[in-house]
């Protein structure tokens, strides 16, 4: 599966409470959360993004506390993936469960910039900068955490497997 | 194996489990709270599941935006309020009951030595310091727990941090000791890791310094925080008015466990310890902290509103008051904290110093409600993260230390060694 889409770069130690700040967190409404998606950080961003952009980050995104919200907001507002240095360990798991794609990938997320177009391959974990013509080899995704994808997230993934 | 692996491999019907295999866990209590179990419950309706696991062993927690601030809050509790009714959730905890979660299970003895507990909140790492295997996780992990009563986990490498030699002076606490280790290794120095913590120093600390410091493990990025169970511990377990329902185990790691780093501190290098803004990981000695001017005082949270952390504010607040300009909200972790302070005078304390006393809650600490901080305002709390907008405004500020510093900054309005009061 391929994903192509503009980069919104951001920095290192991206935390939960910026994606989406505590105050929003009295709705689970994925549409009203994108609407305050990285306000405290980048105010321009729930209002530029559009369906398809890929956000960049540095290391440990996501850091920080466990709500699901945080995601949530990033994929309702059309993120069609992340790309980072490496992700902070909740948030990983929390992507992977819920089906926001995501990728480890150092040089990629360092050497992309804003407004670049990057191209994601999710089964190689090839991430390719368009603009720049680079390309980029990351780790592909645990077989297992692959297995949680093409099922569709956890829920499917346990329901199946209790019906088995 | 170390404790960590001791129990992941009990816990999965093996014999030993190696770092980064993948494993199916059974989970011995599964927690959710206001915020996170609502998404959880709606995954658990939607894919049409009829009952949870076990009515005894999952836990909900109306905390973080209770008692309600608004009407979006107070629907969201009601959903989980619903659902613990229809399923008969035996340990749901209403409003007058409720505590903040991870001070509320270690009274109510939910969580014990060698359990697993899976938490759809990142401080869940607090019960390690009763030697449990503990980990926060997103609410569609919780979903699938309650379903399932298992999880799957990676086997993580364990850090050592060994905490040698004597404490520099008495106010000293464990909240200094990990915002001092994650000082030293940064905000994902153990990522992925479990860290385990040992020495003379902290088998001296008490049951509510172990929490504090076992609380904030994530914020160096760690999947747990823990801690050997010892006669402290077994006499914490036993003091408690609820006596635990389940068999526990004491779990030790072997002597020739295998760390993936081990890290010696010695007591006496570690000051008293000022987070400042924006990452917990920006630990300084109070000293370089000295005069910043505050707005505001946060006592309490899953970090540092347990009794004795309350003791200490008196201690040092009895006969002081307030600085002029300066609010400090007291917010006593449970209910049984709260009656025990009110029974021994430590709320006639606060009150005459000029603090407000607050119902728990987690509230100010994530910029929930009961605190929230404007434009430009600092202030310093004794809770876990100072990330930028986590108290309020997003151009506020939050410094992160323990009560100690945090009642000596009350009394003079800036920050402040207790020495000095």
């Amino acid at each position: 599966m391929k994903l192509t889409g503009k980069a919104w770069k951001f920095g290192n130690n991206v935390d939960t409470d910026v994606i989406i700040p505590a105050r929003y967190l009295n709705t689970s409404d994925p549409s009203e959360l994108a609407k305050h998606c990285m306000e405290d950080i980048d105010p321009e961003f729930a209002d530029g993004v559009r369906e398809g952009d890929i956000i960049v980050g540095g290391a440990n995104f996501g850091c920080g506390s466990s709500r699901e919200h945080a995601p949530i907001s990033i994929k309702a507002a059309g993120v069609s993936c992340i790309v980072a240095e490496y992700f902070a360990r909740i948030f990983y798991r929390n992507s992977f469960n819920m089906g926001l794609p995501i990728v480890e990938c150092q040089e990629a997320a360092r050497e992309a910039d804003a407004g670049d177009i990057l191209t994601v391959d999710l089964t190689s974990g090839r991430v390719i900068n368009e603009t720049k013509n680079r390309s980029y080899e990351s780790e592909p995704v645990p077989i297992f955490m692959q297995e949680l994808l093409s099922a569709g997230g956890l829920m499917p993934y346990t329901m199946k497997n209790l019906s088995k | 194996m170390t404790i960590t692996e001791k129990i992941l491999a009990a816990h999965s019907g093996s014999d030993r489990v190696t770092p980064g295999e993948l494993i199916t866990c059974e989970v011995d209590i599964a927690l959710g709270n206001d915020i996170t179990a609502p998404i959880a419950i709606k995954a658990f309706e939607e894919h049409g599941a009829k009952q949870v696991f076990d009515k005894k062993r999952v836990v909900l927690v109306p905390d973080h935006f209770a008692p309600n601030k608004d009407i979006a809050s107070a629907q969201q509790a009601k959903v989980m309020r619903d659902f613990a009714k229809d399923r008969e959730i035996e340990n749901y905890f209403e409003v007058g009951k409720m505590g903040i979660e991870h001070a509320l299970l270690p009274e109510e003895n939910l969580s014990l030595p060698g359990d697993v507990i899976i938490g759809a909140d990142s401080h869940t790492c607090t019960y390690g310091a009763l030697g449990a295997f503990s980990t926060g996780i997103g609410s569609t992990d919780l979903a699938a727990t309650m379903i399932t009563g298992q999880i799957w986990l990676k086997v993580p490498e364990t850090i050592k941090f060994m905490f040698k030699g004597k404490k520099k002076n008495k106010w000293i606490s464990g909240k200094d000791l990990i915002l001092y280790t994650i000082g030293k290794i940064g905000v994902s120095g153990a990522l992925y890791k479990a860290m385990e913590f040992c020495g003379d120093v902290i088998d001296e600390l008490s049951m509510d310094d172990r929490f504090a410091l076992a609380n904030m493990a994530v914020e160096a990025g760690a999947k747990n925080g823990i801690m050997k169970a010892d006669n402290k511990t077994l006499a914490f377990i036993d003091s408690q008015e609820v006596k635990p329902v389940r068999d526990f185990k004491i779990y030790e790691s072997d002597s020739d466990a295998k760390y993936q780093g081990v890290h010696e501190y010695d007591a006496e290098d570690i000051e008293l310890q000022v987070a400042f803004p924006s990452l917990p990981e920006n630990a300084r000695p109070v000293g370089d902290a000295k005069d910043i001017v505050l707005d505001q005082i946060v006592i309490g949270s899953c970090t540092n509103g347990r009794y004795a952390d309350l003791e200490i504010v008196a201690t040092l607040l009895k006969g002081n008051k307030v600085a002029r300009g300066v609010r400090m909200i007291i917010i006593p972790a449970t209910q049984r904290i709260y009656k025990k302070a009110m029974n021994t005078g430590l709320l006639d304390v606060f009150i005459d110093a000029g603090a407000v006393v607050s119902t728990p809650t987690c509230g100010p600490c994530l910029g929930g409600h009961m605190g929230i901080l404007a434009e430009g305002e600092k202030c310093l709390a004794t809770t876990n993260r100072n990330f930028v907008g986590r108290m309020g405004h997003p151009k506020s500020e939050v410094y992160l230390a323990s009560p100690a510093v945090a009642t000596a900054s009350a009394v003079t309005g800036k920050i402040t060694d207790p020495a000095v009061i």
